[in-house]
């Protein structure tokens, strides 16, 4: 404790607020108060008197947050709505119904058994997967804050209990359980650090800061008897805005987004703050801001229900047919007093044979037809989906190559229903921080004096060094050299510096050891780190802003200058002295320090040291040394390779100022900084842009911001699929596209298309204010901007190069509207890589909305924060990463992975065999239920379409449960069509995902014809091998119990024989289901037969008796069922042999041991639709082109 | 076929151990199972098998398809049309009143042996354009009254035929109401021909469908007379005339049993049938036969069977032909892109 105290104390000395120039807080005061108590402004909240009646806080939702669908109540009303909301279980209900009535021309029974036995099934499953839900509800409502009980005691209570107006304690690193309003924290000027990577996924800490009029209250026991009311804002979604005023003791003080501390973000680097609810529950922000999850329907279900409604359309074909023909002849049987077929009693009849009255025979005839015909409708299509996919996703889940041992997290997939879409995505949306990287930020590379140092491998060049032919073999000895860091000594967190020449203080011995020093010193002096940790020993770490100032300082800790005090106006480092040779103790006194700012893209420090020489010390991006300098042509070279190896480079330079020069500065900056005109950010500007000049280079850092492991492998099997990738970032522009060319979706020679709207003229309207005329002007560059793009794209036009799409998200506000966001996506579609930065949310929502709904086609969106639920949940697929940040975006998400590589297995793996499996196995429902009731239809044809079944009522309604529905499931959860180390080696087989070949209107009539013509071949075959003559050689001929039958087990071997000769993978379950589901026909044949004649009717002992012993039956059944099947089979012979699909090529290939040769599998992977774009293959097809061309200038 | 076993397998990797160890490891039991390693066939369709399956179907279809040609071929069947012929000419104007009139039914015909047929030959009638199968006729009947005395008034399926003035009809329905009541009388040689008429319908529907304590009640007492009448004295079990009636038949042209010759007919023996001919088929054009057939261990004659075998056999055979060629003059290339079915369509989507 005694570490902390002192912590604290040496804190209380730093007013943080001098510190950072909070210029964004004070910029609000400008806002209209005034609106306070008016419509959409008139929530009121007593602070700490949750009882009073005048606070009416009932009113106020409570803090439980729910995301269940159903509730205990709702469960059976909701989701027995659901379920028949599906027209396919509407129309089975409907069927159900009437089969109670004399229409019908099977039993109820018979008929409500598999309607109730698929509703069921669906329903257990929906209530399954809402309590696992409700579980992580409770899990989160559940977590515990200190609550002010009242006489300054505080107690700790559950989040769900919270109430509006209760003062709440949240500590360090805990989340804030609801929207609070900042009273006091523990610092005196009541800051306090927010970390909004869940609201908005950046990751630098935001400072809040409460009324200074609440700042003291920094005690528990403050709060005894403190009063306060705020009037705000209604509930609202938008996360940036907050109006409101406090009353406190009689006065108002206006309260803005400043001293709002919204749920879900995190207190960082501050003991405590103390705070007053608001918002709680719904109302918070972030509940607003995250819509109901949409219930996502695969593209492949859509499709199936219009499969659906054409087998409606035919069922409704087939009964108007029957019913015409049914009802001619039923007229004609007793025309004019002629009866025509007695036997039947024409003349006295029920309506539904009426000859007089024909035509409403006709109708009723249609009913019974429609109700016989249902068995076109696959009823267990829906059940046996859900069933198949819950089953993929235990495999997803169960994937042991998905599963993240560092976090103990394995991959799963919280919703079953999009597991073939995993299949067919055709454009990645990607969030950057957090997903691609992972938020850390490494030291890894410097250049001092021309000469670069730094033997660290990042990432990418690891995963091109792997590859062979690669100019960067010959640093294979350096990869190796890194491949085991952590065993050589423990690892430092932000610093992955190797290089003996300078770590361990060997710099000194170096050819330019001064500007060594120079260097490091800038490092431990030019940023606004605080330190934290015992003075004493030498355990010191850092809290910045944002991880790369971290990853500065620790660096130059590392390299011997450690910065380990700051003081209100002071930095102290020790560092070793070049002379002596010896560590010491140095103090910086600080004089200014200007901070970044995206247009100088710099930052500098003015510093005197111990001898009193004024120093600028300066850290910023290439632009900063403008004429020929020392070193400056290595420096440049070194930057541009660090650049294309995906590092953040900056450029340090510093310059010596003379005491009269500084003055003048320093005269100037605090004139500047104390104007209250509007362009005082401009008048500042102008100023250091005046003493940061003619600076002396020292060097560059570079920064890896740290891909997560596998990153470029991953994104360059993914574009060797053919999909593409989009990155939507909240990141700054430099960082994206360094992220971008981290990740390989940038390389040096793509042309960048960069759109944004920092273009002098627009700046000037800025200042002026005006609203509209910005948003016209803004509009109209960027649809320039855009147009002027596509012109680009076009003029290169069939040119290998490729292009990448940069846009900040101002731009793209302006990009998505309605009328321009169709160009912009045709812009967008035509690069390899678009880039979004800077975009909000909402705007990533959007995007995704746009390119979805813009081009038709499956999208993806894979994110880790809260700011990427929207755009989770508007994609087709949602893929949350479950980082060490919150839950949000995996609550949110469809499926959740632990890093962003595993996407490469979860898409080419299982995205495409799920895919495959799910479109075949509907094909093949549509096949085997069209070969059934196709032959229902043929025999009506012989009843002169009385609608008579030809089977047994039993045999009927469980064809789809028993017979013939083992074998689909197993080929839609066990079919394989390669293995899965075949699919990642053939990325490119994920094509017939998204080229949607399995699942194409041809291939789905192709196997409806081929029902057709089953049943056709079917019927035919046994109508003219059974009738007239005598069945067996006693004689007896067969009646229509043994023409059923026959059919019926010639349709039984066929359709799960077809299943055998469309699938292309055996395991013993394969075996076991299909020769299963026929043995179970023979069986269940038996033992039904077997039953009393009351309950079998007309199968009784029809299999024992006459069947069985029959010997025509069987020859029948062998000849049957070969014939069937021949036509199919010959099909697929040519087919595989003549014209084999990607799958048939790689199965050739494997079966032949082809796949060993690397130059034949080589053909076969590249024969690629579009030519690589993005990734580091592509990298490297472009480097070896450009040493083509220039090899014979050379 | 061939088989392949999956060849990759990865085994877990040490490592876990350390974090079991911490905290309760969720990572995946490892199982060939759930990381979809089973041990699989994975058949493809190579030239080799492809032709070997026509060949072995061919093989076996050619002689199965001789066989029952040959089963086929050994079966005599007498097949003799008479409902035209049984009306005197003058009847013929308006068969249906002639049917229906009163006048005498008896009618002759000679049929003559082509062929030596051994016992016994079965004696069937052959309706043809009848519709056992209409759903109205199909259903009209009651399968407990028929099985049990008790259930005598479970006539709800037989109307109209379901009751006589409130009396339940013993066996209701059309079915039975329309029960065939043509009778044949056969000799050779001036010598009666027994026509065995036990044993002419499924044990299973003697036993248990048709009550031995059932008898006829009120059958062919409505206003309108159907087809054959029943002895009132004998139970339906042992009416087997009307059980095999009862067996409705599957499609419009069926042949029944009648019943059975048990003794063998010489090839050029003259046999002449008294037939009554009372049964209605001319008010909807059907035909009536009368077949005297032998049977095979295939059953009756019917040569569709052998024929199809041998057609299919034979396509079989030419088709392993045609792909042995087809494999010899062109073989497979897998260099050419062009096979790639979404690049024969531009743009690939369909």
């Amino acid at each position: 404790m005694a570490g902390s105290g002192l912590k604290r104390r040496r804190r209380r000395r730093i007013h943080l607020s001098k510190l950072y120039t909070l210029t964004c807080t004070q910029a609000f005061f400008k806002q209209d108060h005034s609106q306070i108590g008016g419509p959409g402004y008139s929530r009121l909240v007593i602070i700490n008197e949750p009882d009073s009646p005048e606070a009416d806080s009932s009113s106020y939702s409570d803090n439980y947050v729910r995301t269940t669908k159903y509730t205990l109540a709702t469960f059976l009303p909701k989701s027995l709505f659901e379920q028949f909301r599906r027209v396919a279980n509407f129309y089975f209900l409907v069927t159900g119904v009437l089969s109670f009535t004399p229409l019908a021309p099977y039993t109820a029974a018979s008929a409500i058994f598999p309607l109730l036995f698929v509703i069921g099934a669906t329903m257990v499953k929906e209530g399954v997967e809402d309590w696992r839900r409700n579980k992580q509800d409770i899990e989160v409502n559940n977590r515990r804050v200190k609550v002010h009980r009242g006489d300054g005691n505080f107690d700790s209570k559950e989040w769900k209990t919270l109430s509006v107006g209760d003062i709440v304690k949240v500590e360090k690193n805990q989340f804030f359980p609801a929207d609070l309003v900042l009273l006091s924290s523990s610092y005196e000027d009541a800051i306090c650090y927010v970390e909004t990577m869940n609201l908005d996924g950046e990751t630098n800490l935001k400072v809040k800061q409460g009324l200074e009029v609440t700042s003291s209250l920094r005690e528990d026991f403050n709060f005894k008897g403190f009063e306060a009311f705020v009037k705000c804002e209604d509930p609202n979604a938008n996360l940036y805005s907050f109006v409101g005023t406090m009353e406190l003791k009689g006065t108002k003080y206006p309260l803005s987004p400043q001293q709002l501390l919204l749920r879900d973000s995190k207190l960082r680097n501050t003991e405590f703050i103390f705070g007053a609810v608001i918002f709680t529950g719904h109302d918070t922000k972030v509940i607003q801001n995250s819509t109901d999850p949409p219930s996502k329907r695969s593209m492949i279900e859509r499709k199936m229900d219009k499969i659906i409604y054409l087998m409606f359309f035919m069922v409704v074909l087939m009964s108007f047919i029957g019913s015409v023909i049914f009802g001619v002849t039923t007229r004609d049987d007793f025309k004019d007093g002629v009866v025509k077929r007695w036997y039947l009693r024409p003349d006295s009849s029920s309506i539904f044979f009426d000859p007089k009255r024909a035509h409403v025979a006709a109708f009723y005839h249609f009913l019974t037809a429609a109700m016989l015909y249902s068995y076109f409708i696959p009823i267990s299509l829906y059940v046996s989906i859900e069933i198949v996919k819950v089953l993929q996703s235990i495999f997803i889940n169960q994937d042991i190559h998905m599963y993240y041992e560092e976090a103990n997290k394995p991959a799963r997939a919280r919703t079953s229903n999009l597991n073939e879409e995993l299949g067919q995505v055709d454009t990645i949306l990607s969030d950057k921080t957090g997903t691609l990287t992972c938020n850390s930020m490494e030291f890894i590379k410097c250049s001092v004096a021309g000469t670069a140092y730094g033997r660290g491998v990042t990432e990418v060049e690891m995963a091109m060094g792997r590859r062979k032919g690669s100019p960067l073999v010959l640093q294979s000895d350096d990869v190796e050299y890194n491949k085991e860091p952590f065993a050589e000594e423990a690892k430092v967190k932000g610093f992955n510096f190797r290089d003996e020449r300078i770590m361990n203080g060997n710099w000194v011995t170096e050819p330019h050891a001064d500007v060594i020093q120079k260097f490091l010193r800038l490092l431990a002096v030019c940023h606004t780190v605080i330190p934290e940790g015992d003075e004493d020993t030498e355990k010191i770490s850092y809290e910045a802003e944002s991880p790369d100032e971290a990853a500065f300082v620790i660096a130059a800790r590392e390299l011997g200058f450690e910065f380990y005090n700051r003081t209100q106006t002071s930095i102290s480092v020790r560092e070793l002295d070049l002379v002596t040779g010896k560590r010491v103790e140095r103090l910086y006194k600080v004089l200014n320090v200007l901070e970044f700012n995206s247009t100088r893209k710099r930052m500098s420090v003015i510093v005197q040291d111990e001898d009193g020489k004024l120093l600028l010390l300066c850290k910023g991006a290439d632009k900063l040394s403008k004429n020929g300098r020392e070193f400056e042509v290595e420096t440049r070279d070194h930057v541009n390779e660090y650049a294309d190896a995906g590092l953040r480079t900056l450029i340090l330079a510093y310059r010596e100022l003379d005491e009269k020069e500084y003055k003048d500065f320093s005269v100037r900056i605090s004139e500047a900084k104390s104007s209250v005109s509007a362009d005082r950010e401009s008048l500042i500007e102008e100023v250091t842009e005046k003493v940061e000049k003619d600076l002396i280079l020292l060097g560059a850092t570079a920064v890896e911001d740290k891909l997560q492991n596998g990153v470029p492998d991953c994104i360059d099997k993914l574009a060797q699929a053919g999909i593409k990738i989009w990155v939507l970032t909240g990141d700054k522009m430099e960082t994206a596209i360094n992220i971008g060319f981290a990740s390989s979706l940038l390389r040096q020679d793509m042309k960048q298309i960069i759109i944004n709207l920092e273009t002098p003229e627009i700046h000037s309207l800025e200042k002026t204010g005006e609203k509209d005329a910005i948003a016209k002007a803004s509009k109209e560059n960027v649809l320039l901007q855009i147009i002027n793009g596509k012109a680009q794209l076009k003029y290169a036009g069939g040119n290998s190069d490729a292009f990448a799409l940069i846009i900040d998200g101002k731009s793209l506000a302006y990009a998505l509207d309605d009328d321009i966001k169709h160009i912009f996506l045709e812009l967008a579609v035509g690069c390899a890589s678009v880039i979004c930065c800077r975009s909000s949310p909402k705007q990533k929502a959007l995007v995704t909305r746009l390119v979805k709904s813009g081009n038709g086609k499956t999208t993806l969106a894979i994110g880790d924060g809260a700011n990427d639920v929207g755009m989770l949940q508007e994609a087709d697929i949602g893929v949350g990463i479950s980082g060490v940040e919150g839950m949000q975006a995996v609550m949110s998400s469809d499926i959740a992975i632990a890093q962003f590589r595993y996407l490469e297995r979860l898409l080419l793996v299982h995205g495409h065999w799920c895919y495959r499996r799910i479109s075949t196995m509907i094909c093949y429902f549509f096949y085997k239920n069209i070969t059934f009731g196709f032959t229902l239809f043929l025999y009506e044809a012989y009843t002169t379409f009385s609608s008579t079944p030809a089977y047994n009522d039993w045999f009927l309604s469980l064809y789809n449960v028993c017979f013939s529905s083992l074998p689909v499931i197993a080929l839609g959860v066990f079919d394989q069509d390669v293995s899965a180390r075949y699919c990642l080696k053939f990325p490119l087989l994920y094509q017939e995902g998204v080229q949607n070949v399995l699942f194409s209107w041809r291939r789905i009539l192709g196997w409806m014809f081929n029902g057709f013509y089953s049943a056709v071949i079917i019927f035919f075959l046994c109508k003219s091998s059974l009738e007239p003559q005598a069945l067996n050689h006693q004689g007896k001929t067969p009646g229509k119990e043994i023409l059923g039958g026959t059919m019926y087990t010639c349709i039984v071997w066929v359709v799960n024989l077809q299943m055998a000769l469309a699938i292309s993978y055996f395991t013993l379950i394969q075996h076991i289901v299909i020769w299963g589901s026929i043995l179970v026909w023979y069986l269940f044949m038996t033992v039904y037969g077997e039953l009393p004649s009351e309950i079998s009717t007309s199968a009784y002992r029809v299999f024992v008796e006459a069947l069985a012993p029959s010997l025509s039956y069987w020859v029948i059944t062998l000849f049957v069922v070969v014939s069937t099947l021949l036509p199919y089979f010959i099909y697929s012979a040519v087919q595989m042999r003549f014209f084999p699909m990607y799958h048939g090529m790689i199965q050739w290939l494997r079966y032949e041991g082809q796949c060993n040769d690397p130059e034949y599998c080589d053909m076969v992977r590249q024969r690629s639709i579009r030519p690589t774009t993005v990734g580091f293959t592509a990298r490297l097809e472009a480097k070896k082109r450009s040493v083509r061309r220039s090899e014979p200038e050379s | 076929m061939p088989s392949n076993t999956a060849s990759s397998s990865s085994a877990p990797a040490g490592s876990a151990d350390s974090s079991a160890s911490r905290t309760k490891s969720k990572r995946p039991k490892y199982s060939k199972f759930t990381q979809q390693e089973l041990p699989a066939c994975k058949p493809i369709l190579t030239p080799g098998w492809v032709i070997l399956t026509f060949l072995v179907i061919s093989v076996i279809f050619i002689p199965l398809g001789v066989v029952s040609l040959f089963a086929s071929q050994d079966v005599v069947e007498i097949v003799d049309r008479y409902d035209n012929d049984c009306v005197p000419p003058p009847a013929r104007a308006n068969k249906v009143a002639y049917i229906q009139g009163g006048s005498d039914k008896s009618c002759n015909r000679t049929l003559v042996v082509p062929k030596k047929m051994k016992q016994p030959i079965y004696v069937y009638y052959q309706l043809e354009n009848f519709y056992q199968n209409h759903r109205r006729y199909v259903k009209s009947r009651s399968d407990s009254q028929l099985r049990s005395v008790k259930d005598e008034n479970q006539i709800d399926a037989c109307k109209p035929e379901d009751d006589v003035n409130g009396r339940p009809i013993v066996p209701c329905g059309l079915i039975a109401w329309s029960l065939f009541n043509d009778t044949y009388a056969l000799s050779k040689n001036n010598q009666p021909l027994t026509v065995n008429k036990r044993g002419i319908a499924w044990k299973s529907d003697r036993e248990h469908k048709f009550g031995k304590n059932v008898f006829p009640k009120n059958f062919q007492e409505g206003n309108i007379t159907g087809g054959g009448r029943l002895d009132a004295n004998k139970s339906l079990s042992e009416q087997e005339d009307l059980i095999v009636w009862m067996r409705t038949a599957a499609l419009p042209t069926f042949r029944k049993l009648y019943g059975k010759i048990e003794s063998d007919l010489e090839k050029g023996d003259t046999i002449h049938v008294t037939l009554l001919n009372n049964y209605n088929t001319y008010s909807f054009d059907g035909k009536k036969k009368l077949v005297l057939s032998t049977t095979s261990w295939l059953g009756g004659k019917n040569d569709f069977l052998g024929i199809a075998y041998l057609t299919v056999g034979g396509i079989c055979f030419f088709l392993a032909l045609v792909f042995t060629i087809m494999y010899l003059v062109k073989p497979r290339r897998l260099g050419d892109p062009t096979y790639l079915s979404w690049n024969r369509v531009p743009g690939g989507g369909r």
